[in-house]
């Protein structure tokens, strides 16, 4: 690496246009939802910057905190269901034979690379009401019909008179459901580093030493992992957090998510100032996730320096 | 003795052969599959019903081809895309040669800025693209492919942090020396760079390129947002067909993107795997 100073001409050469694009295309843009987070909107269009944090204030109002403690419920509890299958599936790519050990990765990473929106949409044809779930649900209860009768308990109608499909669309399951199914690959890979790195020998002296499986996997390959279970965590629940196209696509009237209010104060709503002031906040809670990892990894790097 | 057993004794490290480990891992896999593979075998059902096989047809996918609008907005994501892939390897390929060569004051701001359209929720990138144009005036009635400037200029914004991500990583293994050798040996500072430096970077910045393209192919979030009615991306387009209904014109398009996808991650994969 050399100083700047040493070749000017090919450092500006170099420096300008990506700064410049920066700076116009996205610094610019954020710094002027920022600036309008502080306005107020006047009539139908127009906006007036007060500098006051009436916004800020709104969103602290019951219904949107609602909303704030909904949307980290759902992106919490996908992320406690990505870590728990997440880690199932990280050991059994680790400890697969290491010429199968690439394809499965890449069967993992695959789905991640198609289409959100298809994937999302993939589901609902999946969850509907006459959907494959619910044939194949319908299909069992008819079975468990047949056999009812077969032992002449036919009468009874144990299982109702009807089959009654599930309701796994357009509600709080679907939503948590699809960002599962869109996430996963994301705790996936980092889970998998960790324990691809991890020195197995730890766990032979653990099991050599009389400890079980169990405790081996809690004091041993647990804290072992506990880098990629902490990227894992912030780069599942960061991304959940924000999502917009799930709640949008799979979730019902009460399962609307801090983006899906976003979305309606910049397209139907119209109040683009408290549109703003909620992206800026979904920004920082953003950022502070990842400060947190990043205070978490300064700390344990100089915890393992001393 | 322990020898002839060896292949029917699981290890206490065996957890590859573990019952829940495997069974775990397919389950997983179906579950991440299971509704793709159905989305793509019903595109070429013929029934209008998503859900009972009657036979295969290609019916859809010439309702598919036949929708104008369809084939329009295609057409559309294939030539934002287009664009921003080249600009974004550019942009993305000076930060990255900037990074790796030089030290520079306010390195680590500058660092920290460029990674930061990776990190920022897409919705509030999305939602910063639509005010700035909204306040700067951007002309809405261009005529075609200059309309599409703000929904390319946006795709640009987030792809080319990704793109100088996947270079920089190609760079570290750089050897100086080489540099230096053709320096030695009379080359100028540009005929260095575009016949040592570029050569070197090529795998990175075509996987960089590919990794740009799908990026912006796929997009819908900060497209919804920056898009107007005369300029629907095939994302947006299939959205607004999901919304009014679920059919196998739908899983027609939807199929032919996915393979798109499939082709280019191949290509980028086993361009990264040859490094």
């Amino acid at each position: 690496m050399e100083s700047w100073r040493k070749n000017p001409r090919l450092f500006w050469l170099f420096a300008v246009p990506p700064s410049f694009w920066l700076l116009l295309f996205f610094l610019v843009p954020l710094a002027l939802v920022w600036v309008l987070s502080f306005g107020e909107k006047v009539g139908l269009v127009d906006v007036v910057i007060t500098w006051q944090p009436d916004n800020y204030m709104r969103a602290l109002d019951p219904l949107y905190l609602q909303i704030f403690a909904k949307s980290f419920w759902f992106a919490g509890l996908t992320t406690a269901v990505c870590l728990v299958i997440g880690f199932a599936v990280a050991i059994a790519i680790t400890f697969a034979p290491a010429r199968r050990r690439p394809l499965l990765l890449m069967l993992v990473m695959l789905p991640f690379w198609t289409n959100l929106l298809i994937r999302t949409y993939a589901l609902i044809a999946v969850f509907r009401s006459r959907g494959f779930v619910n044939a194949g649900l319908e299909n069992l209860w008819q079975w468990a019909n047949g056999l009812l009768a077969l032992i002449g308990l036919g009468e009874l109608q144990l299982l109702g008179t009807e089959f009654e499909p599930l309701q796994l669309l357009y509600n709080n399951f679907a939503v948590v459901a699809g960002l599962v199914y869109v996430h996963l690959p994301f705790m996936v890979l980092p889970l998998y580093a960790a324990l691809d790195r991890m020195d197995r020998s730890y766990i032979e002296a653990s099991l050599d030493l009389g400890a079980g499986q169990i405790r081996t996997f809690g004091s041993v390959v647990i804290p072992l992992a506990m880098p990629g279970i902490v990227s894992g965590v912030i780069i599942t629940f960061v991304p959940a957090l924000g999502s917009f196209l799930t709640p949008d696509l799979l979730g019902g009237t009460d399962s609307q998510m801090i983006a899906n209010v976003i979305e309606r104060q910049f397209k139907s709503a119209n109040d683009w100032p408290f549109g703003a002031a909620l992206s800026f906040i979904l920004m920082y809670i953003t950022f502070f996730a990842i400060a947190l990892r990043a205070l978490w990894v300064g700390k344990r790097r100089r915890g393992l320096a001393a | 003795m322990i020898g002839a057993r060896k292949h029917r004794v699981m290890g206490p490290l065996d957890y590859g052969r573990r019952m829940w480990v495997r069974l775990s891992l397919w389950a997983t896999l179906i579950f991440l599959y299971a509704p793709i593979v159905i989305l793509v075998a019903f595109s070429f059902n013929d029934s209008r019903r998503n859900i009972v096989w009657r036979g295969f047809t290609f019916k859809y996918y010439e309702k598919a081809w036949n929708n104008d609008a369809l084939i329009e907005a295609f057409t559309n994501s294939l030539t934002i895309a287009l664009i921003s892939t080249v600009v974004s390897v550019i942009l993305g390929m000076m930060t990255a040669v900037l990074l790796w060569r030089f030290r520079f004051p306010g390195k680590a701001p500058f660092e920290g800025t460029v990674s930061l359209p990776i990190i920022v929720p897409e919705i509030c990138m999305g939602v910063a693209m639509m005010t700035f144009f909204a306040d700067i005036g951007w002309p809405r009635d261009l005529p075609w492919p200059l309309n599409l400037g703000a929904i390319t200029i946006a795709h640009i914004s987030f792809s080319f942090p990704f793109v100088a991500m996947v270079v920089r990583a190609r760079l570290t293994h750089f050897n100086p020396e080489l540099e230096e050798a053709a320096r030695d040996l009379g080359a100028s500072q540009w005929q260095s760079f575009r016949d040592v430096l570029v050569p070197y970077m090529r795998p990175g910045l075509l996987a960089g390129g590919l990794l740009a393209f799908t990026l912006s192919l796929d997009d819908f979030v900060i497209t919804f947002f920056t898009s107007g009615p005369e300029t629907v991306t095939f994302p947006v387009k299939v959205y607004s067909m999901i919304r009014f209904s679920v059919t196998p014109e739908v899983n027609a398009a939807s199929t032919a993107l996915i393979m798109i996808t499939i082709v280019l991650t191949a290509i980028a994969l086993r361009l990264q795997n040859r490094t």
